[in-house]
């Protein structure tokens, strides 16, 4: 067990090293990409919180994350650039604002119902963005400064974009990670494997779940803030339940219940998805992208029910029989 | 400490489902220091009633006091704050955690600020410690550092009455305790039983007359929602009411 766990650390560990030593040997493209991805593992690890630790299984976190990056464009002025002081702050605030509504009245819901609750709040959002002139409507909006443009912290520069997403995916990991073994932590995994027990302990169960909620949602506007910057363009189809559903995917996909799943399961599902999009490899077949992916996803689920983060204990039980740790 | 004063006590209480009473108009006292035991034959309303004690459900009608206050509008949670326990008919544990995790979590729930986000729960002092206790109360020592799901079925029953003690109550609801478990599992948990009825009410629902006949000092006999005695054992047992209605050939 404690192999398990200082191993664990050093993957993490080794992990974030090769994240910001990337950019020595990455082209500006993959800069990109790489940063595209970690913003999403940002955005898993706040759905992780929620899914894998605390058993509630949200299918509206896009909408969290659509809020950050709209209000990301909304609150930035149009003659010059925001302050990412001022601008990233905002941005989690009303994600997390808008998290405490749903929650509050979603959490007083169980089981599939809580599912789509979740779901119907998000396509809410989704459509007062699409369906409104607030964010553009269908077209969507653009960003004409980037917040610190033309300071230190100039986030229109790749490189810089790239160190700044990193230090928030540690600083998020990290963050997780110490809730997670805190207090509230153990509490959010008690309730996730038996609410009724916790009551039963004298837990009162909702403060903890809208806690729990509320600071997920919070994260997933950071994200969105991220995401906004970089593209410097945002569109309603970030409030779909199309990404909530991707987001769900690269959790298992990862492995539910640890946070490096969701790190793990946010890189491996974009690098998939870019894999069966190249047309230098598939060709024409490469516009049906998500047949390849979604059969890869069927069959990494089936081979590894825990998933990667459960295959090196797979490996070593086939090669040795015993169980890695 | 007055070593038969009520701790717990519901008075009159009705619950309705629609047309259905399950209970009806029924009272009953638990005193520290006793083993009232609850018995009935299925549907006879005493799940119901422990549901009710313990503030899983709300009464339609009645009272239920706790420790002298007046509990019926408080929460399960807050009463559990307050000073009560209860195990259930299925185990609860948590079966990915540790024995003494198990414990330290129920116990967790009784400190100033069991929400902390910031503190590492397992160095928590005071929870490690009150769960250190009711495991060695509950004869658990041994396996306090073993995962609690392959435990045996009458451990985990033992771990669910130290999750229980965990939380420093004074009144116990033990819902089926002996459920399940083998002679040498069932003399170990009544030997506990006996052991914590020295400062704690405890309230047993239980199948086992056996059982019931050698630990409980009250009985409340209860048939259809409804209380046709309370009394010491001799006396349920030469009740003829009990007999036609429930004991039978006992």
């Amino acid at each position: 067990m404690i192999y398990k766990e200082k191993g664990k650390t050093l993957f993490v560990g080794l992990f974030f090293l090769a994240l910001a030593l990337y950019p020595l040997v990455g082209g500006e493209y993959s800069i990109t990409l790489v940063n595209k991805i970690m913003i999403y593992a940002i955005l898993a690890l706040s759905l992780e919180l929620l899914v894998g630790s605390t058993g509630l299984v949200c299918f509206g976190q896009a909408a969290f994350f659509g809020i950050g990056a709209y209000a990301a464009i909304l609150l930035s002025p149009e003659d010059g650039p925001a302050s990412v002081w001022f601008l990233l702050p905002a941005c989690v605030v009303l994600a997390a604002t808008y998290a405490l509504f749903v929650g509050a009245l979603s959490l007083r819901t169980k089981g599939v119902y809580f599912i789509m609750v979740t779901l119907a709040f998000a396509q809410m959002a989704y459509y007062v963005v699409h369906d409104t002139s607030l964010g553009g409507g269908s077209d969507g909006i653009y960003m004409y400064f980037t917040p610190g443009e033309e300071t230190w912290l100039d986030l229109s520069n790749p490189v810089i974009l790239y160190f700044f997403t990193l230090l928030f995916l540690v600083w998020t990991f990290v963050f997780l990670a110490i809730l997670l073994r805190s207090h509230l932590g153990r509490a959010l995994a008690g309730i996730r494997i038996n609410e009724q027990r916790m009551l039963a302990s004298g837990f009162s169960t909702y403060p903890y779940k809208l806690a729990a909620f509320v600071t997920s949602g919070g994260i997933a506007g950071m994200a969105g803030f991220l995401f906004a910057v970089q593209d410097g363009f945002v569109n309603p189809e970030m409030l779909s339940w199309h990404l909530s559903g991707a987001l769900l995917v690269m959790i298992i996909l990862g492995g539910l219940g640890h946070l490096h799943g969701a790190m793990i399961g946010a890189f491996v599902f974009v690098f998939l998805q870019e894999f069966f999009k190249s047309a230098e490899i598939f060709g024409d077949f490469a516009e049906h992208w998500h047949l390849g992916l979604g059969l890869t996803i069927i069959i990494s689920v089936a081979l590894l029910p825990k998933g990667l983060v459960g295959l090196p204990e797979l490996v070593q039980k086939r090669l040795f029989g015993t169980q890695a740790g | 400490m007055n070593q038969h004063e009520t701790l717990l006590s519901g008075q009159h209480i009705t619950q309705r489902w629609g047309g259905l009473t399950a209970l009806d108009d029924v009272s009953l006292e638990i005193e520290r220091g006793t083993v009232h035991a609850v018995i009935g034959t299925n549907g006879a309303g005493k799940s119901t009633l422990i549901n009710i004690l313990s503030g899983e459900l709300k009464p339609t009608e009645g009272q239920v006091t706790l420790l002298g206050n007046d509990v019926t509008r408080w929460s399960q949670p807050r009463r559990a704050r307050g000073g009560l326990g209860r195990s259930y008919q299925r185990n609860t544990i948590y079966p990915d955690f540790t024995v003494s995790e198990n414990c330290r979590l129920a116990a967790q729930a009784q400190i100033q600020r069991p929400w902390v986000w910031w503190n590492n729960a397992q160095q928590c002092q005071i929870s490690t410690t009150n769960a250190s206790n009711a495991i060695l109360q509950a004869g658990l020592d041994d396996v306090s550092n073993s995962i609690a799901g392959p435990l045996s079925h009458g451990q985990k029953r033992q771990l669910e009455v130290a999750m229980c003690l965990s939380t420093h109550p004074q009144v116990l609801l033990l819902d089926e305790p002996l459920a399940g478990m083998g002679a040498e599992e069932t003399e170990r948990m009544l030997a506990l039983l006996e052991q914590l009825k020295q400062d704690h009410a405890i309230l047993l629902v239980e199948h086992d007359m056996d059982a019931v006949f050698r630990i409980a000092d009250r009985i409340t006999v209860m048939v259809n929602g409804k209380v046709i005695a309370t009394d010491t054992p001799a006396n349920i047992r030469s009740n003829p009411d009990v007999q036609t209605a429930y004991l039978g050939e006992h």
